[in-house]
């Protein structure tokens, strides 16, 4: 875009002149505006076209299908209205999804970032055998999430590995029916989740801390600082923008946390680890209520759109500030 | 064959509508109406036998029929099991559906044909249903012929005849307070009576559906299938029975989070490496569970089948058995003829002679039934042919919507979070909202 902008640099040797020139250049200015139009929408439209086809397109459908009570044959004419959202409402199941749901990113937050932040600390630093250890850290995230749910399946199993580890280390008083038992399975699958997403949290914090210039760090230490000291106040100052970021993508996606609990609990039991997303393709593809499903799926978006909104506002503003608006101008 | 095996519908839910969609460009069904076969026509049909020996088997299927019937092209689209849920719907209601596809019948297919989505074979299939005996009005709708069953098997448990021995058990069960008497025994020797897989919701609705059938009339179960009345004091009574059941926990630790077909540690699994002594399965249970030993050989001549017990006081007729089957629909954009003339060929004598010889399930076609070799297949189309009535499970039996919350309830009072009444009342809402 930049190039079509500061094109024709001939026009510029010519100075302010005459009128007629001056039409001349308005004339110029406009053909030039119009062929950027046409050259952006060009090279737009198929990403454009994909959007809009694969995101839009089904939103719409879903936000339509939701208002009827439709078992996804034939055509969708049983009108209901908003029934189907005071359905979902009412369902303690549906109640106790979106508490899930908030439970699992509220732990992410808690236990993630420490984690994730501790982690590419130590593997920021200079040791043998650290793209070994980082390998290591980042090997479960590339795992795809149906081999990940199979493998703590297996492992979780009543007299599984887990509980052989549990006993090997002299714990075996606090061994528990890890995905059997109705009060402890979601917190099972949190540290499934942490297992496998842990790693890109890493990843992310050490591309970050490789931006932070050299010079801080030494300045800061040159200032007296000790180790902590810097920690606590330059890197992770200057590593806010890729925390934040972090945050964001992590509280959505545990707000679409789908496939891992799909895989390995079905929701159960009991509906003790269903999410948003588990219950509605309970209901659309199981129970074939496609129209309630889709409410249900309105709903997930909606929060999921309501908090993405509130954080870009909140705590995404200085970061997109200096990033996105800047550009587009 | 396997009726479920849904357990990871998981990203295939989601994929089943991205491949429908990709489905409706690449057509492979020319053929748009319903006349007869004057020009050559080619049949998309989708089963569920996506390893061997089905899979072979039904591609040969495919090839004979084409060659007795040079006009008619089979083309064979094998699918995994759990696949079919998600992706029959919305095939079906694409403008491009398979012609013929699974069929379990019951509610599932009621719906279908309310929709419109299937073809009323009735008037094609007369001359020879009459082979298939009473299973076929599991795939009726308002007495016309929507479907043809080839598969049809009943529910019972499957048993270690060892481990039974070893806890001094003589012989397997009669009634329901021998089961909770043989259970105790089980216990009191260190062996798990019974496998169950709850996470798949299903088999916990198995112990339901079967004593709703020992407690309650014939005529109640079958207008429950219609009207979803559920008022009878005998489906209260069929969870009290649950319940008493769930109390002598005679249950593998951690069976709220056991699949019923996957791995060793499955359900089936702990069956077929004899670490439990009984499970409440269908007739597919053999295969499966010798699948999930390393020999594939299963607990072998140990394993044995008893029917489920009666149960002292019930008004249902106590050697009913609940069943179900596999089958086959033609859909609403298949040519009619040409669908019915395969659908003949696949429950012929011959065809369903040699699939009995794969020892996969039961046939329903009445020449066959003296092709079954295993032994415990044998028992069980003895027990089939004999019963008064097979009760469809009641959750294929009622509308899908119905018969999943079914599942689900059932499932709650097997965690502990529902009683008898709480399942009979989330079912009666499921079918006020259906």
């Amino acid at each position: 875009m930049r190039l079509v902008g500061s094109a024709d640099p001939r026009r510029e040797h010519l100075g302010a002149g005459s009128a007629a020139d001056h039409a001349d250049r308005t004339a110029i200015a406009r053909r030039r505006r119009i062929r950027n139009g046409i050259e952006t929408g060009l090279f737009v439209s198929p990403a454009l076209a994909l959007y809009l086809l694969f995101v839009v397109g089904p939103l719409i459908y879903a936000a339509y299908f939701s208002l009827y009570h439709w078992s996804g044959l034939g055509a969708a004419i049983d009108f209901v209205g908003l029934h189907n959202y005071v359905l979902a409402f009412q369902d303690d199941l549906f109640r106790a999804s979106i508490l899930h749901n908030f439970t699992i990113a509220a732990l992410s937050i808690v236990f993630q970032l420490p984690l994730g932040l501790g982690a590419a600390l130590l593997l920021n630093r200079r040791f043998p055998g650290r793209a070994a250890l980082r390998l290591v850290f980042f090997a479960p995230y590339v795992l795809s999430e149906a081999i990940v749910a199979i493998i703590w399946l297996l492992m979780l199993q009543p007299d599984g590995l887990v509980d052989h580890f549990f006993r090997a280390v002299g714990l075996g008083g606090l061994i528990h029916l890890w995905l059997a038992d109705l009060h402890i399975v979601l917190y099972t699958m949190f540290v499934v989740i942490t297992w496998k997403y842990i790693g890109f949290g890493i990843i992310l914090f050490l591309a970050g801390l490789q931006g932070i210039p050299g010079e801080v760090l030494e300045a800061a230490s040159i200032d007296g600082a000790n180790e902590l000291q810097a920690i606590r106040h330059v890197t992770i100052p200057l590593l806010g923008p890729t925390i934040r970021i972090w945050g964001f993508l992590s509280i959505i996606g545990s707000f679409q946390l789908f496939d891992l609990i799909w895989l390995t609990t079905l929701g159960g039991p009991s509906g003790a680890s269903s999410t948003m997303a588990t219950y509605l393709i309970d209901h659309g593809f199981r129970r074939y209520q496609f129209g309630y499903g889709s409410a249900a799926s309105v709903i997930l978006f909606m929060i999921s759109l309501v908090i993405a909104v509130l954080y870009q506002g909140i705590l995404l503003r200085r970061d997109t500030e200096g990033a996105v608006t800047r550009m587009v101008a | 064959m396997t009726r479920f095996r849904r357990t990871s519908g998981v990203l295939v839910g989601v994929l089943a509508l991205l491949t429908a969609a990709s489905a409706c460009g690449g057509g492979s069904n020319q053929s748009s109406n319903n006349g007869s076969t004057s020009g050559p026509v080619t049949l998309t049909w989708w089963h569920n036998a996506n390893t061997d020996p089905g899979l072979s088997f039904w591609q040969t299927v495919a090839t004979n029929f084409h060659k007795s019937h040079p006009n008619i092209t089979i083309d064979v689209v094998p699918m995994q099991n759990e696949q079919f849920n998600t992706k029959i719907p919305v095939a079906l209601q694409s403008s491009n559906p398979p012609d013929v596809y699974q069929q379990w019948g019951g509610g599932q297919l009621a719906t279908q044909v309310a929709a419109g989505k299937v073809l009323d074979i009735t008037s094609d299939v007369k001359p020879w249903i009459g082979d298939l005996g009473s299973a076929v009005g599991n795939w009726q709708v308002n007495g016309k012929q929507y479907g043809i069953p080839y598969n049809l098997g009943v529910v019972g448990f499957w048993y270690n005849k060892d481990l039974f021995t070893k806890a001094g058990i003589t012989s397997p069960p009669a009634t329901w307070d021998d089961l909770l008497a043989d259970v105790a025994k089980l216990k009191a020797a260190g062996i798990v009576p019974i496998s169950i897989g709850g996470q798949d919701r299903w088999p916990d609705a198995f112990y339901w559906d079967y004593l709703a059938v020992r407690m309650c009339s014939k005529s109640v179960m079958t207008q429950a299938a219609k009207t979803y009345n559920l008022s009878d004091q005998c489906w209260v009574q069929a969870g009290q029975k649950v319940q008493q059941l769930l109390d002598a926990k005679p249950f593998q630790p951690g069976f709220l989070a056991t699949p019923a077909q996957q791995g060793a540690g499955s359900s089936a699994g702990l069956i077929g490496n004899g670490r439990a002594a009984m499970e409440l399965q269908g007739q597919w249970d053999v295969g499966v569970m010798n699948g999930l030993t390393a020999d594939q050989k299963g607990i072998g001549a140990s394993l044995g089948w008893f029917p489920f017990p009666s149960v002292d006081g019930g008004k249902g007729v106590q050697t009913a058995a609940l069943g179900g089957g596999d089958g086959y629909s033609c859909s609403w954009k298949a040519p009619r003829q040409a669908c019915a003339e395969f659908l003949q060929y696949l429950v012929s004598a011959d065809v369903q002679k040699q699939w009995t010889a794969l020892n996969v399930g039961l046939p329903t076609n009445s020449s066959a039934t003296s092709s079954v070799s295993d032994p415990n297949l044998k028992s069980l189309i003895g027990v089939r042919n004999k019963v008064p009535y097979v009760q469809l499970y009641l959750d294929i039996a009622f509308s899908t919507s119905v018969g999943q919350a079914l599942d689900d309830a059932t499932a709650n009072q097997f965690a502990g979070t529902a009683n008898p009444q709480q399942v009979v009342k989330a079912i009666t809402d499921a079918a006020a909202n259906q």
